[in-house]
Parts: C-alpha cells; structure tokens; sequence
C-alpha cells in the first residue's frame, strides 16, 4: 500500500498536480500496480545481471564533424514564448 | 481501368504498384481513391487526426509529372502514419493534448526513408496518447472505431493504424509497437502487423514511450506488403546508437509450405486467460500449420508470466523520464499565467497529459526514486534477463513460436477503462517479445463472434525474412476474407 | 592533516567540471560556440526535440581518457552512461546525460607541490563524462541574479557541451592547498590540450565538499559550496565558509547537509534555501545509448599520445638545464611558456638567461597585455636575437629592456630597432678609451679624490661618461678604462 504522503511525493518529483479526489483514485490505482508488480521482488535472481538491451552493441561513436544544425528562426518556431532569441520562463525562485 | 472501377477494397501496396507501373492509374487518381475512402467511413472510423489532403495531391503529382520509367518501384503508393512520428511541419500530436501545435522541424529518420521513396503521406493516425495504451481511448482526441464492429475498440496504441488498413483508408500503414501496441491492434482488427527486431529500425524521429523496447513496423493487408514495407524502413541509422538495421532484404515471401519447420506453442499464453473462441481459432491454425508440414510442439516459458510485472516497471519508468522534456519551455503546450516556474512545469504537464499517461509517469518516477529503485527497476530489469533466456532456450528447439496474439478480440469501446490493470494484463502474450527484443508478426487466423482474431508467430533475433516466409505460407492457405462489413458513412 | 584552527582541522574535497575543446558537442553534430547570437548552435537533439537520441562523440570519449590517464586513472573496461533526471529550464530533456556507478576513470591522484615545497597527494575518486546545460539569463531583478527576477531567458548554445567531472578524495586541508591543487589540475589539464581550462570564461569550474572536525574524530556534515568562479573566488569562498562552520560548531548550532552559494560582491557565503525539496536523481542508465568497452589496445595508444607531464617536464627541465627547481617549477606549470623557453634556450644557448626573461620582461608583458605566451608580439626567435645582441655587449640590460618594448609595440626586429635609434652600446675599447681619458683629464679634482681612497667619486666619472655617450657605453668597459686611467688606490 502506499501512502498518500509518499503520492503527494511523487507527484512533486514529477511536476504533477492532483486535486484531492485524483490523489485518492490514483493512491488505490497505484497501490494496486505496485502490489501486482511486487511479485517480482520476491523472486531471487541475485545471479542474474539486469538487462538494459536486449540486443547488445557496444561501442557506438559518431565523428567529432560539425552537422547543420537549426536556425534561430527554426529554433524558436514551436516556442511557447521567446524573446530576443531565447526562450522566456516565469521567475525561477 | 477506369478508375472509378477500382475498389479500394482490393487493393494491396503491391498492387496500387503494379497498377501505377502500368499506367492504369495515376497517382493523383490513387490518392483521390483512398481521400474519397476516407470522406466516406472515417467519420464512422474516426482512425485519422489529420487528413493532408493538399500535401498528398501536391506529392501525388509530383510523382506523375516523372516518365513511369524513371520513378522508383513505390513511388505513388499511399501510406498512413501514426501521429507518433516527428514528420518536418505537420503537426505531430502522440494523441496528447500537450503537443497540440507542436510542428517538428524535423523528420524522422524513417519519415526520410519513404519521402525518398516517393510515398504519398494522407496523414496522421489515431493513437493511445503517447503510445501508452490497448485500446486508443487514450487519445486526447477521440476514440477510433474497430471496422468490425463500431462499438468496438480497434486495440491500441496504433489502435488507428489498423483500423485504418482494415477499412481500406490506406493500402498501408506504419505504427509502433512497445508491449504489442502494433500487434494486438493488428489482431483485433484482421490485418498484418510486424513488429522487427528490436534494433532492425531506426528509432530517430519516434516520440520514445520505452526507449530499450519501442520499435517501428508495419501494419498492413497482406504478409507480402509487410515485407516490402519493412524493406523500405529498415536499415542501420548513425542518428540511432541502438539501430542495427538488418542482416540482408527480406525481399519478397514465396514460401507455400511449412516443411521441415518446428514450430513452438507457447503454453502459459493458452492457459485461462485465453477467451474460449480465441483458443479454438488458434487451435485450428495449429492444425493447420502441422497440415502445412509444420511441426508443432507445446513449450514452456515459465517467466513470460512475470512479464507484465517487469513491463509494467520497466516501460513506465524509461517512459516517466523520457516525457519530462513536456515541459511546456520549447515546444507544446504551456499554461498560462503561471506565477513561477513550479507552477509553469505542473499546471502545464497535468493540463496536458491525460489520466493513463500520468498514471504511468508516476509508477515510474516511483519505481525510480531513492529507496526503490533496485528493487523495483534493477529486478525488472533481471527479470528480463531470465525472459531473454527462457526464449532463447525455446530458439534451440524451435524454428518458431507460436500463440494467440491477444486473449480476446475485440472488446467494447469503454469496457476496460475502469480497471486499468485489466488493460494492461491483455498483453500478456505480446509483452513477453519486446522485453526480448524479438521479431513477432500478428496474421488474421480466422474470426471468432465475427471478430477477427490473430495468430502471433515469434522468431529469434533477425529473423525477419523466415519469419515472413512461413506468415505468408499460412496466410495463402487460409485464405481469409479480410473485407469488414462497413457501411459508408459520410463524416 | 594541517590543523585550520586552533583544535579544528578542515576536509576539503574538489568536484571540477572541465569543458572539452572538441569541434561538436557531447550527443550531436552542433558546433561549440563562443558569445555567438543565442540558440543559433542547436539542433533538435541538444534541444530535446520529441523522438531525437543521442550519439556519443569519439573526440570526447579520447580527451576524457586522455585526462584520467594523466591523473593516474584506471580506465574502467565497461562503462555507461546514466540518466541524471531533475528539472530546470537549462535542461532540454530534463534528463542531463552522465555518468554513475559505472566511471570511465577511477583511482588516480595528483602529487601537489605546496608553497613550502612539500608534497601533498590528493586523490582522484573518479573521471566521468556529461554533457553541459544551457545558459540561464536572469532578467527584471537588480543584480542579474536569480533573486528578484522576473523571468528568466534560456540560450541553449552551450547545453550539450562536451564536460569531464574530475572528483578528488577529501585530501585537502586548507584553502591554499585547494588553490595549489586546482593550479596544478589545470595546469596539467592544459597540457593535454583538451580543453581551454579558463575559469573566467567556464571552461574550468570548480565546487567543494567542506566540512569541519576535531583532529581524530568521525566526519563532520560536509556542505556543497557553489559559485567560485576564480582561483582567488575558491580560497575566498572556502575560508569563508570554514569561518562560518567553525562559528556554528562553536555557538552549539549543528552544521545542515546543504549547498552553500558564495557571493563574490561581498565575500559572504550563504545557504541557497530554495521550496524545491532535495534532489532525487532517479538514476538509471541510459538505454539510448551504447556501453563503452575500451580495450587495452585503445587505452595504450592514448597513453602514448600523452604529452610530456608538468611534472616530468618540470624534473627534465631541471636536469638538463641546470635550472633552480622553482624556476623550473614555473616554466613547465604552462605547456607553451615551457616550450617558449626551450626554443628560446636552444637558440641562445643560454638557459639561465632564457628563463630569467622569460619569467622576467616576457611575463611582465604578457600578464600586463593579458595575453597567452601562443599570442606574444614577440616570438622565441626574435627575443633571441635580442639576447644575443646583450651577451654580445651591443646592449646593455637595461637598453635591451627598451628595445624589447619597442619590439612589442612596432613588431619589428630587435637589430632594425637598435640601427633605427643608434642604441648600439659602444664596446669598442679604442674608442671608449679616448672619451675616457679626455673625460678624466678634465677633471683633475675628482681624480685627484679618487686616488686619495675616496672610491664613490667613481660614480660621478661613470656618469660623465656616460652622459658624453648618451648611455651607450658598455658600463663594465667604462667601469675598467676608468680604473686604468685614474690608478691609484681603489
């Protein structure tokens, strides 16, 4: 089971707001996936490595050769709000 | 032929391609085709976000002002695109409400591959918002209907994609698979869906969902056109560190018979979970693969059962990280009148983000934090490993393995969304193949309710061209009628 | 351990991010840029564009080797990279691609030469590689800084920049110890030539673990301290906030586990107390991205690709040119002044000479001008030719000090510069003899004194002579025919 507090949490961590209702669905929601997927703790596999891919490659480099990039112009093209060149974000502190 | 005789319905790539090879249709007629096509039923189907009618018809007659001598062997043909692909100035939505607008300022790598190819792009597909999904009610936007029955789901995510080849939208179309999102769609829906190698494909220009298990493939009428599309998008891409490409071409299959083959009939995707009617087409085709001279054995993988487990970790985590960069900065959908940036960041992901997509960053994002992390992640991640071996001791044994696609077929449109671990525990059978990083293709294998139901066939890594072989052998012989009973409707 | 206080001792520890001079970034083909217009080096890869990966630059990968190697490092057979996940606006993904459990390099160590000529080594934890952040400009508040701004402007220019984090062991006692060893880290660094090591411009950063203990006991709370830009902001910076632990400890207040900004305006340090709760990074490793598998074969040709070490050149410097350890100790801190000498000591043939000029006037100018040795207005050769004409007695020392401004300011050639001016200092005995003896003839009273035993009277003859030559004359000549003119006692 986890707790509201640990949700509250996590949804900190994840930039994520719940009003109270959501933060009680997704508490039982959660709860109930972790539960499921707790099956998996309880399996000893200390002598397995975990996977990360499947396929394995090792050793994959690009050449330090200058690609074109972006213009400005394209840069900012999707920008919510851009000033100067830059993209603007509301005050950090 | 005068092309208000051709019917949409008896079309395959392959054969919009012989017909424009010989004259008998321009490409701006074939594009008016499936455009008609898709004014008439989409309204009922609801499979595309976006028709590019204009880009289509420009591209089309591009292609016919080129001598039919001097264009390449696809160009003119038709294809459908799900909205998961960064394609240069079309908006590019993953079913999310926070890229509504986002225009990418650049292709996909794939998206290159079949620019230059010359095909003809009709437009974006229905999608579970961001891939996350079996059922594409995910969409922000609407719910695609499966053609087979419109109160139906079509499967999901590229739940879209196939209702789309189904209908006869498109002779073709491209979608993603991460659990069995282009698999199970595929079978829910009586059309071919190829999901490669993990690696055979180039991932650049795919909006990631689960980096180590997304894959780009295929969803299409016929095996043979599974093949010829695979061909064109496949290939080792210097953008993409994890992309191999393929061994050689997979080329055309020609296989009639199953001779000589082994074939393995994976025993824990058999069990209860298996809908009656399911287990009976699948038996049926078993019998006929052994008919073919196939030979079919039963074999156990003991850990695909904690398969879901590890998938519901593991995905949800690579997943919680790669859609962080939705932070409403550079591109996408940002809230307004934010006091600071706190607020910016939160009100603009829980704005823009629907209730699966913020269920899976916070499995994830839990399953990642301090305290959690190796017990959660790390042993998803052994899990996988075991998975990775069960099979390849399968692969010593077998040619192929073989099983149902999906437990059910296709289910009500609102039947599932209530308990979202029901959802996720009907890709039981598909999951298992990307944890593993292998090929599985989804075939129609009979109809059970006048549903369609698939069979899924598993190969060892980079198998695609066997693979595909003894897809099409099964496919001739059972000469399936793949045409849904779909009324016109007007949108 | 050096005691920083009466019964106090200080451990200090170092984490430096050193910026690589590759032509591209860490993950993509984007070119580095300096002071160019904001986000025109980008591409939707260092942008964090929907559905871009990275790939991984091989420059990077041998500069990053190349630094480890220098430490002392070994070079990890497997390593990855990782996921750093936390969210700023300088950060496109909201991921910044590193490193974790899995270094490149691991176990090295720096030997550090003390002011008082000991020796302290300091550990090397470990080497990895990341890539950088964007730039955040910090608009509407007073001083540019975060506090009080309105709103801030990212420029992503930088954000992908190729780093290598260096991480020394809490070796470090005192704020001049940690200024030695960062001295002496860049130094070697700039050797490799992998990267400008310039920490006014942020190519070398430098941050610090500080805690404080009673010699003997466990570990105290160690606080992050941020924000030193300069050799002299980071003893600054540290002194400040040793001060300001000792003070807790000692006012019974505990030391809290956080970041600690340095002020330079005021000197201060103060905590950087933000609503955001601490950090949780959500490691894991980045599935986009291939492990690195560098075989011996690579590492040993990297290796022999090193340089010669400050510290090997500095002991050959000493053994082949007979120089004073501190002297040599100075010219081999800097790889091009170090080759700057030995050009110029191979073309004079005399070492002590070339390093006092070096150290000396050719310093002066440079530090004056703020300019690199690479970018002197005078080359090795040409201050050779200089030299020359002084151990030759055309020039005298202080004439020669002269024409080395003129050099710098005309770029011209030593020898045209003294034909132009006629500073050609007179040596020519025969000549010199006869304004010396006209010199003494006319001024019997002062010769008369000198041979009386009054020796300063020398002077004055000295200074007619040189009056009469316009200082020309070659003092050590003049100072001889004067002898011999006058006789006498003295």
């Amino acid at each position: 089971m986890i707790s509201r507090k640990e949700v509250e949490h996590v949804a900190r961590l994840a930039r994520l707001h719940f009003d109270d209702e959501e933060l009680a669905r997704l508490q039982g929601e959660l709860s109930q996936i972790i539960d499921y997927v707790q099956q998996l703790a309880e399996l000893d596999l200390s002598g397995l490595q975990p996977t990360s891919h499947a396929v394995a490659l090792k050793n994959v480099f690009r050449p330090d050769v200058p690609v074109q990039g972006l213009t400005q112009d394209e840069a900012m093209s999707n920008g919510p709000d851009v000033e100067r060149g830059q993209f603007v974000v509301p005050r950090i502190g | 032929m005068s092309p208000h005789r051709l019917d949409v319905l008896d079309l395959t790539a392959h054969r919009c391609r012989e017909l424009l090879e010989a004259g008998d249709v321009s490409a701006t007629e074939l594009a008016r085709l499936y455009l008609h096509r898709i004014a008439a039923v989409d309204g009922a189907v609801q499979a595309y976000l976006l028709v590019d009618e204009e880009g289509a018809l420009a591209k089309a007659a591009a292609v016919d002002a080129k001598p039919r001598g001097e264009r390449l062997p696809w160009e003119g043909v038709p294809i459908g695109l799900k909205d998961i692909f960064c394609v240069k100035g079309m908006e590019t939505t993953c079913g999310s409400r926070i890229l509504k607008g986002y225009h990418p300022p650049y292709d996909a790598t794939i998206i290159g591959k079949l620019r230059a190819a010359g095909l003809v792009f009709l437009g974006k597909l229905n999608m579970d918002e961001f891939a996350m999904g079996s059922s594409t009610e995910n969409s922000a936007f609407q719910t695609t209907h499966n053609p087979w029955d419109l109160e139906r789901v079509p499967g999901g995510s590229s739940g879209g994609s196939a209702a789309c080849v189904a209908a006869a939208e498109a002779p073709w179309a491209l979608g993603t698979d991460t659990g069995g999102s282009i698999r199970q769609p595929a079978s829910l829906c009586g059309v071919v869906g190829l999901k490669p190698t993990y690696g055979a494909v180039s991932r650049y220009g795919l909006v990631a969902f689960a980096s180590s298990l997304d894959q780009i493939g295929p969803l299409t009428r016929d095996v043979k056109d599974a093949a010829a599309l695979l061909d064109i998008i496949a290939g080792r891409d210097p953008r993409d560190s994890t992309s191999i490409g393929l061994p050689e071409p997979v080329g055309t299959p020609s296989r009639t018979d199953l001779e000589g083959l082994r074939f393995g009939v994976i025993k824990e995707f058999i069990g209860e979970a298996c809908e009656p009617g399911v287990r009976e087409v699948f038996d049926s085709a078993v019998e006929m693969i052994s008919s073919l001279g196939g030979v079919c054995e039963e074999v156990s993988l003991p850990s695909v059962e904690q398969g879901i487990a590890a998938y519901y970790l593991i995905a949800p985590s690579e997943a919680s990280s790669n859609l962080a960069r939705f932070d409403g900065v550079r591109y996408g959908h940002r809230a307004s009148g934010a006091d600071d940036l706190y607020e910016m960041y939160t009100r603009t992901r829980s704005e823009g983000f629907g209730p699966e997509v913020k269920r899976r960053i916070m499995i994830g994002t839990y399953a990642l934090s301090a305290g959690y992390y190796d017990a959660y992640y790390a042993q998803a991640q052994r899990t996988r490993t075991l998975i990775i071996r069960d099979f390849a001791g399968a692969f010593d044994r077998f040619d192929f393995l073989v099983s149902p696609t999906s437990p059910s077929v296709a289910f009500k449109i609102g039947e599932k969304t209530a308990d979202p671990l029901a959802m996720y525990l009907s890709d039981l059978c598909t999951i298992p193949v990307n944890l593993a990083g292998l090929p599985g293709i989804s075939v129609p294998a009979g109809f059970s309710q006048g549903l369609p139901v698939g069979l899924q066939i598993i190969g060892p890594h980079f198998s695609e061209k066997g693979m595909l072989g003894a897809a099409h052998a099964l496919e001739q012989r059972l000469a399936l009628p793949l045409v849904p009973p779909l009324a016109e409707v007007a949108r | 351990m050096t005691l920083i206080k009466e019964g106090w001792e200080a451990v200090i520890g170092l984490e430096i991010h050193v910026q690589l001079n590759t032509r591209t970034k860490m993950f993509c083909g984007c070119e580095l840029s300096f002071g160019d217009p904001p986000n025109t080096h980008v591409c939707p890869v260092c942008l964090g564009h929907p559905g871009v990966l990275p790939v991984t630059n091989e420059k990077a990968v041998e500069y990053a080797t190349r630094i480890a190697l220098a430490l002392g490092c070994r070079i990890a057979d497997y390593t990855i990279f990782h996921r750093k996940n936390y969210f700023y606006p300088d950060l496109p993904k909201a991921y910044q691609i590193s490193q974790y459990d899995l270094p490149l390099g691991i176990g090295g160590h720096l030997d550090v030469e003390l002011e008082d000529g000991s020796n302290l080594r300091v550990g090397i934890t470990r080497v990895h590689m990341e890539e950088d952040a964007g730039k955040l400009v910090h608009s509407g508040g007073a001083s540019g800084r975060i506090d009080g701004a309105d709103y801030s402007l990212v420029d992503f220019n930088r954000g992908g920049t190729p780093l290598v984090e260096i991480v020394s062991e809490p070796d470090i006692s005192t704020p001049d110890q940690a200024r030695a060893f960062l001295t002496q880290l860049r130094s070697l660094v700039q050797t490799l030539e992998v990267s400008d090591v310039n920490m006014e411009e942020g190519s070398l950063r430098c941050d610090a673990n500080v805690s404080v203990r009673r010699p003997g006991a466990a570990l105290g709370t160690k606080t992050e301290l941020k924000n030193m830009n300069s050799f002299r902001f980071l003893h600054h910076g540290l002194e400040s906030e040793i001060e300001r632990q000792l003070e807790a400890l000692e006012s019974g207040e505990r030391i809290v586990q956080e970041t600690i900004h340095f002020d330079p305006a005021s000197g201060l340090v103060s905590s950087l107390r933000s609503k955001e709760e601490a950090h949780d990074y959500r490691y894991f490793p980045e599935p986009d991205l291939t492990p690195i598998e560098l075989d011996d074969a690579y590492v040993e040709r990297v290796r022999q690709s090193l340089p010669e070490l400050p510290a090997a050149r500095k002991e050959r410097l000493v053994a082949e040119y007979s120089l004073p350890p501190k002297d040599a100790g100075s010219l081999s801190a800097n790889k091009p002044l170090g080759d700057y000498f030995e050009a110029l000591a191979a073309a004079t043939g005399d070492a002590r000479m070339s390093a006092n000029w070096v150290m000396g006037d050719l310093s002066g100018y440079l530090n004056a001008a703020g300019l690199e040795v690479t970018a002197s207005a005078v080359s090795a050769e040409a201050l050779a030719e200089l030299l020359r004409l002084v151990s030759e007695g055309t020039l005298s020392g202080k004439m020669a000090k002269e024409v080395l401004e003129a050099m710098i300011d005309t770029g011209k050639p030593a020898g045209d510069i003294v034909a132009e001016k006629g500073m050609g200092q007179i040596s020519d005995a025969g000549e010199l003899d006869a304004i010396v003896a006209r010199i003494v003839a006319a001024n019997p009273g002062p010769a008369e004194e000198f041979r009386q035993g009054r020796d300063r009277v020398l002077g004055f003859f000295v200074g007619q002579v040189m009056k009469e030559t316009k200082g020309q004359a070659n003092p050590q000549l003049v100072n001889e025919l004067l002898r011999k003119h006058l006789g006498g006692a003295g």
